[in-house]
């Protein structure tokens, strides 16, 4: 080899950072395809499959001391609806608020805040994991979802519980879309899976999710839906909202949450 | 081997890789930046950093924050154990894909997507993750059976004892000629070593400790780092840790004879550099 060194050089370094420029591109127009990020999730299945495999449908999350407590628990998503319906319920601070348990179930349920209240509780001091990355560390109490879903005796057919809220995400011709969110019934059965009213010993703020959110401890935030108004146990989820299973789960995120 | 005549230089070829490792090594490659770009992505939904469990967001150890200067532009400003940094341009503020200016912690050229959209790069993040332990265990399995790590990558007490030398002859790029060039020396024997039993291993755990269905299971992994958000810290320095790792690997790959180097890694085969001349390539 005779070339000179320095043009060598240079020629390599011109490919080097077309190679980058285009390499860049090139993800980007992976990424807005519609078989590519069908490859992508495969592995979702695949994480799902492994860490089932290797933690168990029992395994409980870690429990912290009341000194592990976040001083300031950041609320993410919706900290206040605007929507009237549910304006009206928070002035008159939810006492005609009322959960419906409905869909693919023996016997329809309808309980005010009092009614599950007066339920046997599960007090679980818990950290909350975002998608975003931050996590915050909360006391929460709320009446076990397992227990409940019995009380409604479901179907044989019921393989997802599908939680409605209050607040709208965004309006599009159809009307508002509100934030929904679903859980497989083994995860709906979990002994962390609760209907957290209380949040730190005080009733629920609005920002958190006033009068009942979700708690589901080994997944993400978003998951966890606030501002609760119906449980419809569904055989499938794919005519509902974006067909994904749920608000975030329709923009892209994965329905599994749990890594 | 082969003998140029005039030029009284023996062209001494070995066969330096073999295929699975060469193999190994593209798919590393192809991996290890789509990961680091998809991580910083990931990390841009919320671009700073904690020890412990929780995020304290008044203290955080690593911010790329945005915030409004003077004239009402956004001004990039970096925070490292509370030592406030300007970074308009790079860090914190800087132009997207469309040239807009915005607040995003790593700017648009070092993510995948380049746009902000946290579901894609995770997305991307999850699947390369997987291909790359596959990979890896697939190596490491080699590597182990084939008595590569104990004979190509252990280093000899001879060699230790001379690593003054060596770090020495890096310094002035002086490298290995002839048969001391045959296999690696101590330093990148030890910087190998250090990569595959160190750095990838924590880098792994300490991404699965961000899992809450894997925290559920294993909670002593999390403990192992001291909470979540210390393992979200450890994962970011280990990654950044192999970007170093890789920036000092490809500057030796250039100032080393590029060509010959390359080739090896495609080929297997590799020119010992004389022992008479400074610089083959």
């Amino acid at each position: 080899m005779t070339t000179d060194p320095l043009d060598r050089r240079r020629l390599l370094a011109r490919i080097a950072s077309g190679a980058a420029a285009g390499l860049l591109a090139g993800c980007d127009r992976l990424s807005n395809s519609t078989w590519f990020p069908r490859v992508l999730d495969r592995a979702e299945a695949v994480s799902e499959t492994v860490q089932q495999t290797l933690v168990g449908r029992q395994a409980l999350a870690r429990e912290y001391s009341e000194a592990d407590i976040s001083r300031n628990f950041r609320p993410n998503g919706t900290t206040n609806p605007q929507d009237a319906a549910y304006q009206a319920l928070a002035k008159n601070n939810f006492a005609d608020w009322r959960l419906e348990l409905t869909g693919l179930v023996e016997q329809p349920l309808h309980l005010s805040l009092a009614e599950l209240r007066a339920l046997p509780a599960r007090t679980q001091i818990t950290r909350h994991d975002c998608v975003e990355g931050w996590s915050c560390i909360g006391k929460w109490k709320g009446a076990p979802l397992g227990p409940l879903l019995d009380r409604a005796r479901p179907r044989p057919e019921a393989r997802y519980a599908v939680f409605y809220c209050a607040d709208s995400m965004e309006r599009t011709l159809d009307g508002e879309v509100k934030y929904y969110e679903s859980l497989d019934l083994a995860s709906a059965y979990h002994p962390q899976t609760i209907l957290a009213y209380d949040m730190n010993d005080a009733p629920l703020p609005v920002p958190h999710g006033a009068p009942l959110r979700l708690r589901v401890e080994r997944q993400l935030g978003y998951k966890m839906a606030k501002y609760l108004m119906r449980i419809e146990l569904v055989r499938n989820f794919g005519t509902i909202g974006g067909g994904h299973g749920g608000y975030w789960e329709d923009q892209g995120y994965e329905w599994y949450a749990g890594i | 081997m082969n003998y140029e005549i005039g030029r009284r230089r023996f062209r001494h070829w070995i066969y330096r890789h073999s295929l699975l490792i060469r193999i190994c090594h593209w798919i590393n490659v192809v991996c290890m930046t789509v990961l680091l770009m998809s991580g910083l992505q990931i990390f841009n939904a919320h671009p700073a950093l904690y020890w412990g469990d929780k995020s304290d967001f008044a203290a955080p150890i690593l911010s790329l924050g945005a915030e409004q200067g003077a004239s009402g532009r956004l001004v990039g400003v970096t925070s490292v154990f509370g030592h406030s940094f300007t970074t308009t341009g790079f860090l914190g503020v800087s132009a997207g894909p469309t040239g807009q200016i915005e607040a995003r912690g790593f700017p648009s050229w070092s993510t995948i997507p380049g746009e902000q959209w946290l579901a894609m790069g995770r997305r991307w993040h999850f699947f390369f993750a997987w291909i790359f332990v596959i990979n890896g265990a697939l190596y490491l399995a080699y590597a182990l059976v084939s008595g590569h790590i104990r004979r190509g990558l252990v280093p000899s007490r001879s060699d230790l004892r001379h690593i003054g030398r060596s770090i020495w002859d890096h310094l002035r790029l002086h490298f290995p000629k002839g048969e001391e060039a045959e296999g690696y020396n101590v330093l990148q024997r030890l910087a190998y070593l250090i990569v595959i039993f160190v750095l990838v291993p924590l880098l792994i755990l300490a991404g699965l400790s961000m899992s809450p269905r894997i925290d559920a299971g294993f909670p002593w992994l999390p403990a192992l780092f001291g909470g979540r958000q210390s393992a979200r810290t450890i994962h970011f320095v280990c990654a950044f840790s192999l970007l170093a790792f890789t920036i000092i690997h490809l500057v030796m790959v250039l100032v080393s004879g590029v060509w010959n180097n390359l080739r090896s890694m495609v080929t297997g085969w590799y020119v010992l550099p004389n022992a008479d001349k400074q610089h083959d390539d």
